[in-house]
């Protein structure tokens, strides 16, 4: 798989289980609970899907609010140790993340390079520009306009877990698309 | 909130006693070592000025303490009481009590244009030799200024001892700038903070709305280079101590950051991160020019100047993981350690990864953050990659910066996962390792140049 492609350095580093360069498992990412309207391989909650009430209950946020990106959607991707690439999973969080911004044209995004703790904050702003520039790319990609993200890198300096353990830092080695404006709610 | 030099009246003593060659010299470099026990008696003051006096003895004896090279002969031991800065002591007195040196001191006022001063005067004697040591070439030394800058006062006479027993150049009148940290791990604030080398007299130099990171000293005392999250535009800042302005620096169109004066203070090195790519480039202060000094698609940051100016050590994980490399700063090819010629050479070839590395002001070696087996140190090694030495090792310590004669390192410390960071300083030996007391947590500190 390619996320275990670590370098020998890297893993005599820090790595002392097994467990500690893997990313949070698909499982904790909320935005498996799209596959409860049967949209999770086709892209974004469409604002057809909120046409009658019931289903509104059903499937939770209101399409196009902040919160069905980041429920449904996905807001963040999550990266092993020292890297920057995207693996199937992230790329999967990103296609929905541009289906859903083709659906909303008028939304601009900031994505945000995160970094945990164990390295220096210099290198660690660099890093969390490299993670927030593939997404960016990414994006781009798949259509969304340049113009229309910003990147920003707070390198180690915004962790989402506060704790100090395999699983925290695994947490906050990420990239996180924030809706910067435009949003219908 | 910087003293002009005027503000400040030096005046050698009269000689009163003829001067020889004194003997009491403290070994620095040694790896293990004896304190050198000195007496400080408090400085002889008249009426309300005798707690001043008391004050400013008190910041002598720690500054000297604080290097771990001395030991302060308590007073319980003193057998003479009646010192006078005018008369020569009664060696046989302080020999007795085992002390190498005996401080003698006087404070006093003096009136200049209606404008109030305070003064203090000081002696040093070694006492086996039985002889007046001359401090910069007079049998005492005298320091004006204005009474609130009773510290410098201090510290001014703590550095003419030191200078003079070790054979260094002093440090101790000099100041620390460094990121303030309050509030939770996940919603931190972060301010500028400057202090005495000392950790008194601490101001907060920016509200903490901004995060701010990485603050470093220029070389003429008047301004601090640093990064802040403004407008969530990340960007290097330039901040003037006298005016308390603050300006970006340049006009990247990218996230720049790392930022570090070079040694005239004419220019300063920065990293601008383009397209996820991070480079070094160098910022000319006077002609507002930009220069970029390295073009790879590796993370290039963190870079320093050798204090002839002529090379750049910076971090790269060209080769694979966070290493330290010397270029030229003209971007002309160099001759390696390993003996070919490049336009980058790596100097770290040990076990684990290194960053922020930083040109000894002596210009022999370079600090480094060393991330090993889960462990964070502090260490130095030579410009020509020998002669590596680690010398501390926690959950996090991070940030080497030089005191402003090369020898002592304050960085900070994470003790333990969640303590939260704390400066601390360390001598280059590796001996001495003590915390910097400040009021908050604290990150990132740096030393300024040693005052006029």
């Amino acid at each position: 798989m390619r996320r275990l492609v670590l370098s020998t350095a890297s893993l005599a580093l820090i790595l002392g289980a097994t467990a500690c360069a893997s990313k949070p498992k698909p499982s904790d990412n909320s935005a498996s609970q799209v596959s409860d309207n049967g949209n999770a391989n086709t892209g974004p909650v469409r604002e057809s899907d909120i046409e009658t009430p019931n289903r509104v209950i059903d499937s939770g946020p209101a399409a196009g609010s902040l919160e069905d990106f980041r429920v449904n959607v996905g807001d963040r991707v999550y990266f092993n140790l020292d890297q920057y690439r995207l693996d199937a999973d992230d790329q999967a969080v990103l296609q929905r993340q541009a289906a859903w911004l083709q659906n909303y044209p008028n939304v601009r995004i900031l994505v945000a390079g995160n970094a945990d703790e164990r390295g220096t904050r210099e290198y660690n702003l660099a890093l969390g520009e490299r993670r927030a520039s593939v997404v960016r790319d990414y994006l781009v990609n798949l259509g969304v306009s340049q113009s229309r993200i910003d990147t920003v890198s707070y390198g180690k300096e915004r962790p989402i877990a506060a704790e100090s353990n395999e699983a925290a830092w695994a947490m906050n080695r990420n990239a996180f698309t924030q809706i910067m404006g435009g949003p219908s709610s | 909130m910087m003293k002009s030099i005027a503000a400040y009246l030096f005046a050698a003593l009269v000689a009163v006693i003829p001067a020889a060659t004194a003997q009491v010299t403290v070994n620095i470099s040694e790896g293990t070592l004896k304190p050198t026990p000195i007496a400080i008696p408090v400085f002889e003051a008249e009426g309300a000025d005798r707690q001043l006096a008391t004050d400013i003895t008190s910041v002598i004896q720690n500054d000297l303490l604080s290097t771990g090279l001395f030991e302060i002969t308590p007073q319980s031991a003193f057998i003479q009481r009646d010192l006078s800065i005018n008369t020569q002591p009664r060696f046989a007195d302080w020999k007795i009590i085992q002390t190498d040196a005996l401080v003698v001191g006087e404070v006093d006022r003096v009136t200049i244009e209606g404008v109030e001063f305070i003064r203090a005067s000081v002696r040093l004697w070694d006492v086996y030799g039985e002889e007046v040591m001359r401090l910069e070439g007079q049998a005492g030394r005298r320091f004006t200024a204005k009474p609130e800058d009773w510290r410098r006062i201090a510290h001014k006479i703590a550095d003419t001892i030191y200078a003079r027993l070790t054979g260094e150049d002093p440090y101790f009148d000099s100041r620390i700038v460094y990121v303030a940290e309050t509030g939770p791990k996940d919603d931190r604030t972060k301010r500028l903070a400057i202090m005495d080398s000392d950790g008194a007299n601490v101001k907060y130099l920016t509200s903490g709305t901004f995060t701010v990171l990485t603050p470093r000293f220029s070389p003429s005392n008047q301004q601090i280079t640093y990064m802040s999250f403004e407008n969530n535009r990340p960007r290097v800042y330039l901040f003037d101590i006298q005016s308390g302005r603050q300006e970006v620096l340049g006009n990247f169109q990218n996230m720049t950051f790392a930022p570090r004066f070079s040694r005239d203070g004419q220019s300063v090195l920065l990293t601008q991160a383009v397209n996820g790519n991070s480079d070094i480039y160098l910022r000319d202060l006077v002609t507002q020019s930009t220069r970029r000094l390295t073009d790879h698609p590796a993370i290039d940051t963190s870079p320093s100047m050798s204090p002839d100016g002529r090379q750049i050590v910076f971090n790269s994980d060209r080769g694979g993981s966070p290493q330290l490399y010397i270029m030229n700063t003209d971007g002309s090819p160099l001759t390696c350690p390993s003996g070919g010629r490049d336009t980058a050479c790596r100097i770290t070839f040990g076990s684990g990864r290194y960053s922020t590395p930083v040109w000894s002001p002596r210009g022999d070696l370079i600090a480094f953050t060393k991330q090993s087996r889960g462990r964070f140190s502090i260490g130095v090694i030579g410009t020509d990659g020998e002669g590596e030495r680690v010398l501390t090792e926690s959950y996090l310590d991070e940030g080497p910066e030089w005191s402003p004669n090369g020898r002592v390192i304050t960085f900070f410390r994470e003790r333990a996962p969640g303590a939260g960071p704390q400066l601390w300083s360390v001598d280059l030996t590796g001996r001495n390792l003590r915390q910097i007391p400040t009021p908050t947590q604290g990150s990132d500190p740096a030393w300024s140049p040693l005052l006029n």
